[in-house]
């Protein structure tokens, strides 16, 4: 299916299956914490599956457009946070290349690599470009950001930890390994 | 579920605008939101969002659920500012006044108060447009009126997708949830956090699994029509602009120039009644 086009119709599908998985997991399923705007959100550890099934460009686009209807249907939209998750996206697709889960092979490394780019794209969403977006457009205080930031990034990891890797292994063996045939003596 | 914002069907001066002002318009709106912080700006901002709201003819019921929620999203966040940062004001105006002391740290002070009502009006100043923007908009003229501010026909159809299959995907997920439930796996506060979260994916499992599915047949499906092969396409629920639209969006416009506007009279983003 490798066109011309930048995106193939599966990737079309793909970002607007994912965008619908996120609204509905974001929208019924959050465990609210302490922290204002802060919720164990497991929609990002299925918008981590997309990211390593489809690319950057589905998990990313995905991200966007799932959290931007989750915030209009509550009434509005938080650009700073939508705009992190899109990046959250873009980030941890781009372990696609390293992990190659169509192969069927989700291994200790696989799983290692996975988690190291997911603690890293949190961070650099949450403590990155959320805190620096939520300055500079609602001129919010540091101290305040740095609580929420932290918060938001180690509830997100966690949970993209649990729920990220376990729904990979178990993408990974439904997947049918490259040379898992055998000749019959 | 009933919480949950959806299109309204009417008939009022906005509903017949067509689907690409309305989203122009919340677009330019918000973007004049975000970058001021113009107290007479935003208020102005916020008394015609009301006036747009009222001229739609919806209800106070139909949003009441959902202002109140983001209201409650906002008083915590205001208090949270107050609790982290009791001197933001201080700094962003420069002055101090005093009005009673409080305890350690914490002092009530008109800087921070009027800091706290400008955070508080920057959200107010949108929600009213954007209320405006979902209840009034038919989903189906959304992804027309993507492609219509040049967005890629094929993002537009990703939009599309994603609300016609949430309503799918929650009834898959309501269906899968309960019959994890009969077999006593439980999501509610009665488990631990972390087994909480070992038991969604044994819900999410069979629901992104299904998902998978369902990119499949809806791709294979587009693949045998043909979709994609023009570099343009039409949509059956656009509407061409009329008068309307064209004032809607110069409305929408003149805003943003005002709050440029006045960033530039203030040289800054800030209003300062205190000097």
């Amino acid at each position: 299916m490798e066109n011309k086009s930048k995106f193939t119709i599966k990737s079309i599908v793909a970002i607007g299956i994912g965008a619908a998985l996120f609204f509905v997991l974001g929208r019924f399923v959050s465990i609210p914490t302490p922290i204002p705007n802060t919720t164990a959100n497991i929609q990002y550890g299925v918008l981590s599956v997309f990211g390593i099934i489809f690319g950057p460009a589905v998990s990313m686009i995905a991200g966007f457009i799932g959290h931007t209807l989750a915030d209009l249907s509550w009434g509005s939209p938080w650009w700073s946070w939508i705009i992190a998750s899109g990046v959250f996206g873009l980030i941890v697709g781009l372990a696609k290349k390293a992990i190659n889960i169509e192969s069927g092979k989700f291994g200790l490394r696989e799983i290692i690599i996975f988690n190291v780019v997911q603690v890293v794209a949190h961070g650099v969403c949450w403590v990155g470009v959320a805190t620096v977006l939520d300055v500079l457009i609602y001129s919010e205080p540091i101290e305040k950001l740095v609580a929420q930031s932290l918060g938001a990034w180690g509830m997100n990891a966690v949970t993209t930890a649990i729920v990220g890797t376990l729904l990979l292994f178990a993408y990974s063996k439904t997947v049918t390994k490259a040379g898992s045939l055998q000749k019959e003596d | 579920m009933s919480a949950s914002l959806s299109y309204i069907k009417k008939d009022s001066p906005i509903h017949r605008l067509s689907g690409s002002t309305k989203f122009i318009f919340f677009l330019i709106w918000s973007i004049a939101a975000m970058t001021t912080y113009d107290t007479r700006v935003l208020v102005t901002m916020f008394v015609l969002g009301v006036v747009f709201f009222v001229s739609s003819g919806l209800k106070w019921k139909d949003i009441r659920f959902a202002f109140l929620f983001m209201m409650w999203l906002i008083i915590i966040n205001l208090i949270a500012l107050f609790a982290f940062a009791p001197e933001q004001g201080v700094e962003i105006y420069g002055t101090r006044h005093e009005i009673v002391h409080l305890f350690w740290r914490y002092s009530v002070l008109w800087e921070e108060l009027f800091y706290l009502f400008n955070f508080m009006m920057k959200y107010l100043a949108v929600i009213p447009v954007a209320l405006l923007f979902i209840l009034a908009t038919n989903p189906s003229e959304f992804a027309a009126s993507l492609s219509r501010i040049g967005v890629s026909y094929r993002v537009g159809y990703s939009v599309a997708i994603a609300l016609r299959y949430i309503p799918d995907i929650q009834r898959d997920f309501h269906d899968i949830s309960q019959a994890q439930q009969a077999r006593g796996i439980d999501l509610s506060r009665k488990d631990k956090f972390t087994d909480r979260l070992k038991n969604s994916a044994a819900i999410l499992f069979p629901l992104v699994l299904s998902s998978l599915q369902r990119i499949e047949v809806i791709s294979n499906a587009m693949e045998l029509r043909g979709f994609g092969k023009n570099k343009k396409r039409t949509w059956i629920v656009e509407r061409p602009f009329r008068r309307a639209d064209f004032a809607a969006i110069l409305v929408a416009v003149i805003m943003l120039a005002v709050s440029i506007g006045f960033m530039v009279h203030n040289g800054g983003r800030y209003f300062n009644p205190f000097v």
